[in-house]
């Protein structure tokens, strides 16, 4: 007890003066006024925010214009390993470059974003939707391919960076595709 | 450690959960065998002595879920009045299976998981497990992904340890004021971390061989105006608490650690400089580019709660030197280097130990690799749990209050101690 007690109570009257000044200051400074009134108010998410995976298509049909080719390389990278994709088969069998199952079990997803960093096409990013419970744990929980995809302009409006590179980069891999076709084809 | 336990007894009591025998207290003198250690009830006779006569002994289970215990842990503590007698700590309730779950995904895989470990410091573990890997692959990192990683790193500190002062003063009694301040300040960095990783606690940003993605635009000037508002939160939290005579009643010359059992139960970190002993990772190892800063390492004179609760403080005020020099010179360039990948990612059998000096105490990971996709071995050196196991020699004749400081003062985060 021989450091420093000079008198005794010095202290507590010096806390109790910061503990005033920060009680009045919450009136008037905004940096020791923090908090929204969540609901009422909300904080815009940031460009990089991420919940839980979506699966991004171009243009209006979700099923025509789902980016995702069924690759599972994403089902493979996950850590808690919450993605089952099956791939669809036309009707001699043969397995067709698209998703017919992509599930994503959100009880188990920690939204590390490892299967948007590796996805190669793009086709899977990040969410920013919260606010995100059930009543039904498991099967509530369980998102669907119809319940992931999300259109371009979506994720124009959660990441408006992000997306409008990765536009531009599907869009010229698309045009030097076409212009290969066309050149294989006239050939 | 120094002695009071023995060593059969207390394998006994743990398989059984009992502490106690079932007959009277003085029993546990009794019931050891003749040929035992003498070094078992020579330092605590004591207080051994003066509270036997007074009859019996309680043994209290405190936790698992107490407020006081930082998460699900649970501390047996056997009682005379409100006198510690024994003390065991009970962990595992939030055991996990990490290192099992590391060896069995990829090296990236691992990443994401290592948020988990110390939740309050998701980027210091990122870069430990970053940094075994490095050294296992012999990848170099860019510079300014070196420098991003400081800067992150000593946001995480500062932010750790306003947080742990708050909780330990909530458990001093000060409800509620002091962690909110700590928490008012911890929500601008997350905010900062927010806009860097896109997450605000499983951050999940540091790449074997540099970062994820480079700073968002206005990120440094948005972290100068965190930075800058600082050392004011600093000057004011000091002024709420260091000369509080309550604090000082409550904390001094309580739970002192002596420099030399520090240094043999491995006790690294804060803990370890405020018993006086100059030991930070950050200037004996020198790892990333902390030999290019400035900064002086605070020490302890007594090793008690005052002296761990201060260090914090000092500490917290030389990160944010650290962070004013690594955002004055920080460089353009690339932050990754282009030799790592991120899938198939498989370096040359060998083994690697990366260790830095995490807001809690030395954080190491050890990893051996087969050559493989994922580690062979995958084992984590977690300051928390090691700090952790001076906690009976601390509280050992100490009332059941102090027990709860001294607990408070350790800074422990059981995603951590349990993994």
């Amino acid at each position: 007890m021989s450091r420093g007690v000079r008198l005794v109570g010095l202290g507590i009257v010096k806390g109790l003066i910061e503990t005033a000044r920060n009680f009045i200051g919450s009136y008037r400074d905004p940096r020791r006024l923090v908090t929204v009134e969540y609901p009422e108010v909300r904080l815009p998410p940031v460009e990089r925010a991420r919940t839980f995976p979506m699966l991004v298509y171009d243009g209006a049909d979700p099923e025509a214009g789902l980016r995702c080719v069924a690759c599972k390389i994403c089902e493979k990278e996950c850590p808690p390993q919450c993605i089952y994709i099956e791939a669809d088969r036309d009707a001699r069998g043969r397995v067709l470059k698209r998703p017919r199952v992509f599930d994503v079990d959100c009880s188990v997803c920690m939204g590390c974003q490892i299967c948007a960093e590796v996805c190669p096409f793009d086709a899977i990013k990040m969410n920013t939707e919260y606010e995100l419970a059930v009543a039904d744990r498991f099967g509530g929980l369980l998102l669907r391919k119809s319940q992931l995809v999300r259109s371009t302009e979506y994720h124009r409006t959660v990441h408006p960076q992000e997306a409008v590179e990765i536009d531009a980069q599907v869009a010229q891999a698309r045009a030097r595709a076409e212009a290969k076709a066309r050149a294989g084809g006239g050939g | 450690m120094n002695g009071g336990l023995d060593e059969r007894a207390l394998i006994g009591a743990l398989s059984t959960g009992d502490l106690m025998p079932e007959s009277a207290g003085a029993a546990i003198e009794e019931q050891r065998p003749p040929d035992a250690s003498p070094s078992g009830s020579a330092t605590r006779s004591p207080a051994a002595e003066s509270v036997r006569g007074e009859g019996e002994f309680l043994e209290v289970s405190l936790g698992p879920h107490h407020p006081s215990t930082h998460g699900v842990f649970r501390v047996d503590v056997v009682l005379d009045g409100e006198r510690v007698v024994r003390l065991k700590p009970v962990f595992g309730y939030l055991h996990r299976n990490h290192e099992k779950l590391g060896e069995r995904g990829s090296y990236l895989a691992a990443m994401p998981y290592t948020d988990r470990l110390d939740y309050f410091c998701s980027l210091t573990n990122n870069w430990a497990y970053a940094l075994a890997v490095e050294k296992l692959a012999g990848l170099e990192v860019p510079e300014r992904a070196e420098y991003i990683r400081v800067i992150a790193a000593e946001l995480t500190r500062v932010q750790n340890h306003a947080c742990l002062i708050g909780f330990l003063l909530q458990e001093a009694g000060a409800m509620g004021t002091p962690i909110m301040y700590a928490f008012r300040e911890r929500e601008k960095v997350l905010d900062l971390f927010e806009s860097l990783t896109g997450a605000r606690m499983m951050c999940n940003y540091f790449r074997f061989g540099g970062c994820r993605c480079d700073l968002p635009p206005g990120w440094i000037e948005q972290c100068r105006r965190v930075v800058a508002e600082l050392p004011r939160f600093l000057d004011e939290f000091e002024n709420l608490l260091a000369t509080n005579e309550i604090l000082m009643a409550r904390t001094q010359g309580v739970g002192v650690l002596s420099a030399a059992l520090a240094v043999n139960a491995g006790v690294t970190g804060p803990n370890l400089r405020a018993s006086g002993v100059n030991y930070d990772l950050r200037k004996a190892d020198r790892y990333g580019i902390y030999d290019r800063f400035k900064f002086r390492v605070p020490l302890g004179a007594h090793g008690d709660v005052y002296d761990r609760y201060m260090i914090r403080v000092l500490e917290m005020r030389e990160s944010v030197a650290i962070l004013d020099q690594a955002l004055a010179g920080i460089p353009e360039g690339p932050i990754l280097n282009p030799r790592s990948r991120l899938r198939s990612f498989r370096p040359r059998a060998g083994e690697a130990y990366g260790r830095l000096e995490a807001p809690k105490g030395e954080l190491g990971f050890y990893l051996i690799s087969d050559g493989s996709g994922s580690p062979y071995r995958y084992r984590i050196r977690p300051p928390s749990f090691i700090n952790l196991t001076v906690l009976e020699d601390l509280c050992v004749g100490r009332l059941l209050q102090d027990a709860i400081v001294i607990l408070g003062g350790i800074d422990i985060v059981m995603g951590e101690v349990d993994r």
